[in-house]
């Protein structure tokens, strides 16, 4: 009886194993494989048009924190990456608090619509989002541009005198980049929203909460999964942004993933893109166990 | 001594095409203390009513208020009114205590203060031992209490309930019935009731006011309501009914003589407007009226079914002018049941038992 069991056990393991083979494949080449290739790369030297010799060095990492050895000159910019780090997490911060600013009162309007509405409402959400990333960039660039529509109509209403100079500065990348993952914070609120039960809303009111209240102490703990990944959903690709940046910020407020396109194009070092590649990965994987641990610890508090 | 709540032509209407007009006309004085219960089928309007004492609802015309203070001005959150939801509400992200103190930290209660409080709700409705629970880790029975602290824990003035006892099984809800009267009792707060079960309604009201298409039909003390319905509706609505055809010979002091289909004539309580020569209906409850064969009753017709309930049997009757009639004899051990269908019989009930009905 026992034996029989036993078989049975192996073969069903044998069998989930199996079942687990494609998606192990597509991990260990697509996920794991270049992973690994991009870890090896940080630690060799730089081949002079591009690519890799093969010889263990350090260099690449010693220039991810340490910027005077060589970036004084041949690629003529002058931010240390001390500070793109920064304004990288920073930006990042900001989009994703933004993004909550403004995704949730969005998420709540259209879950408390009616139900028949709710799927037009939402699909508004999600049209920009099946719009070109780069056309949706370039558009708002049309707004904020010197000679765009925030500055004409300002100018004709005769508020200013000058257009405000908004683009190539860390706010258009800002409002790119709001504006570019606002629906990735939509979507997550909305659906743990739709799921809320508008009677415990009724009940907060009922028990003398006023609004400010409610939210505070009814709705937000009940949606906060939904901010937690929403925040995750935004924050993680605000922080290895590429095109709004170099877009919105014109290729002097560079972000991570700008200056690691530049070591792997123009830049020829390799093995730096690869090191800060490698440090763009623990920097967000950093920032979502602090994260998730904050937002864990106050779930545990709750009960 | 004025009303707790005093409700005068509140009328809902919610547009549309056609606009659905949930309240038309309503006026309803509650007392001070009172078990007072909104009953009706679904859709009569009782749950707008209640919602709209809560504040959750807005009248299209007319006056609410609460001991003589106009309600309409003030929000859900000023109003000292707490209602137990029909599912509960109780907040997921709370312990069972947490969920109790909610109202009074809402209403800046000192510390202290609310601990007293809440330990003192748990012990009324007996959940001492689950203060530290989730709400999701309790029985229904258990939540319902629960619901029913937390909305007791502010002290209102008036407590709303919203078919609290529906999601309970059929002992806990007999239970959860005593239980509720006794709260009402001990904290003298002043309940409204909102159910369609008409058994929930005559066991814990004080008073009860029948409601139907967004109107009241009757307001009156339980036994009131069931011995003298005023209308079919009511009458049909509340507890099982047959309905005579009659006509009114002679009415004195609320009492009319009334002349049924088979000739015979009884006396029954009639509304204080009823005038002689008028045709109207006689409601007689199957409980009052009496079975036997023969032919010498006051009415008579072919016995078509016998059906045996167990406490009681259920004689089928078509009368001889083809009206259908229920006679609900208790059953006794001792007492063999003689009556077979398809034979004659005569069904008799005793003077003043029926209730000559306003239509």
């Amino acid at each position: 009886m026992s034996d029989l069991s036993s078989s049975a056990a192996k073969h069903a393991s044998r069998t989930r194993w199996l079942l687990l083979t494609p998606a192990l494949v597509i991990l260990v080449f697509a996920a794991s494989g270049p992973l690994l290739i991009t870890l090896v790369y940080s630690f060799l030297t730089a081949g002079a048009y591009g690519g890799v010799e093969w010889q263990f060095s350090w260099d690449a990492w010693f220039n991810v924190v340490f910027e005077r050895d060589i970036f004084e000159d041949t690629l003529g910019f002058s931010d240390a990456h001390l500070s793109i780090f920064w304004r990288s997490v920073k930006l990042s911060l900001l989009t994703t608090l933004f993004c909550i600013f403004f995704g949730f009162p969005t998420a709540y309007f259209i879950a408390t619509r009616p139900k028949k509405q709710r799927d037009l409402w939402m699909l508004l959400i999600i049209i920009p989002f099946w719009t070109n990333l780069l056309i949706r960039t370039f558009a708002v660039v049309e707004l904020i541009r010197n000679e765009g529509t925030v500055n004409t109509v300002l100018m004709a209403l005769g508020i200013i005198d000058e257009p405000i100079q908004m683009l190539f500065t860390e706010f258009a990348i800002l409002v790119g980049m709001v504006y570019v993952y606002l629906p990735l914070m939509v979507l997550p609120l909305y659906a743990s929203m739709e799921r809320l039960d508008f009677s415990l809303v009724e009940a907060g009111y009922d028990l003398y909460a006023t609004r400010l209240k409610v939210l505070r102490r009814v709705i937000l703990p009940l949606v906060k999964p939904g901010v937690i990944a929403g925040s995750i959903l935004v924050f993680v690709p605000s922080l290895g942004a590429y095109v709004t940046p170099r877009v919105m910020g014109g290729g002097n407020q560079l972000m991570i993933g700008n200056l690691i396109e530049l070591q792997f194009g123009q830049g020829r070092n390799w093995p730096l893109g690869a090191a800060l590649s490698i440090t763009l990965l623990a920097i967000v994987m950093i920032a979502l166990m602090v994260y998730v641990r904050t937002a864990g610890e106050n779930e545990v508090r709750h009960g | 001594m004025t009303p707790a709540i005093s409700a005068r032509d509140l009328r809902k209407v919610y547009p549309g095409d056609p606009p659905v007009v949930a309240l038309d006309g309503v006026s309803i004085d509650i007392r001070d203390n009172e078990f007072f219960t909104l009953l009706g089928p679904s859709g009569c309007g009782k749950t707008t009513l209640l919602r709209m004492i809560a504040g959750f609802e807005h009248p299209t015309a007319g006056t609410l208020s609460m001991h003589g203070e106009n309600l309409l001005d003030s929000p859900p959150h000023k109003r000292p009114v707490n209602t137990v939801f029909q599912s509960y509400a109780l907040f997921p992200h709370l312990t069972v205590s947490q969920n109790i103190s909610f109202g009074l930290e809402m209403l800046g209660k000192p510390a202290d203060e609310i601990k007293a409080t809440v330990d003192e709700m748990l012990a009324l409705v007996k959940m001492e031992a689950m203060a530290d629970r989730q709400t999701s880790q309790i029985s229904g029975g258990q939540q319902q209490r629960v619901a029913l602290a937390r909305a007791l824990a502010p002290r209102p003035r008036v407590l709303l309930l919203d078919e609290p006892l529906s999601a309970l099984d059929f002992k806990l809800r007999k239970e959860m019935q005593l239980e509720l009267k006794r709260l009402q009792t001990e904290t003298g707060i002043t309940f409204i009731f909102v159910t369609h079960d008409q058994e929930e309604a005559l066991t814990m009201s004080d008073r009860i006011a029948v409601m139907n298409a967004g109107s009241v039909r009757q307001i009156g003390q339980p036994r009131d309501i069931y011995d003298h319905p005023a209308e079919r509706f009511v009458a049909d609505f509340i507890g099982d009914t047959n309905f005579l055809a009659g006509e009114i010979i002679s009415t004195e002091n609320g009492h009319a003589e009334v002349r049924l289909t088979s000739g015979k004539t009884v006396p029954a309580p009639a509304p204080e407007e009823t005038q002689s020569g008028r045709k109207i209906t006689l409601a007689v409850r199957p409980e009052h009226a009496g079975i036997s064969a023969g032919n010498d009753g006051l009415l008579s017709g072919d016995l078509r079914e016998v059906v045996y309930f167990g406490t009681d049997t259920h004689f089928h009757v078509a009368l001889d002018d083809g009206t259908a009639f229920v006679v609900r004899r208790q059953n006794r051990p001792d007492v063999a049941s003689d009556l077979q269908a398809g034979t004659r019989v005569s069904v008799d009930f005793p003077p003043l038992t029926g209730q000559v009905l306003r239509d």
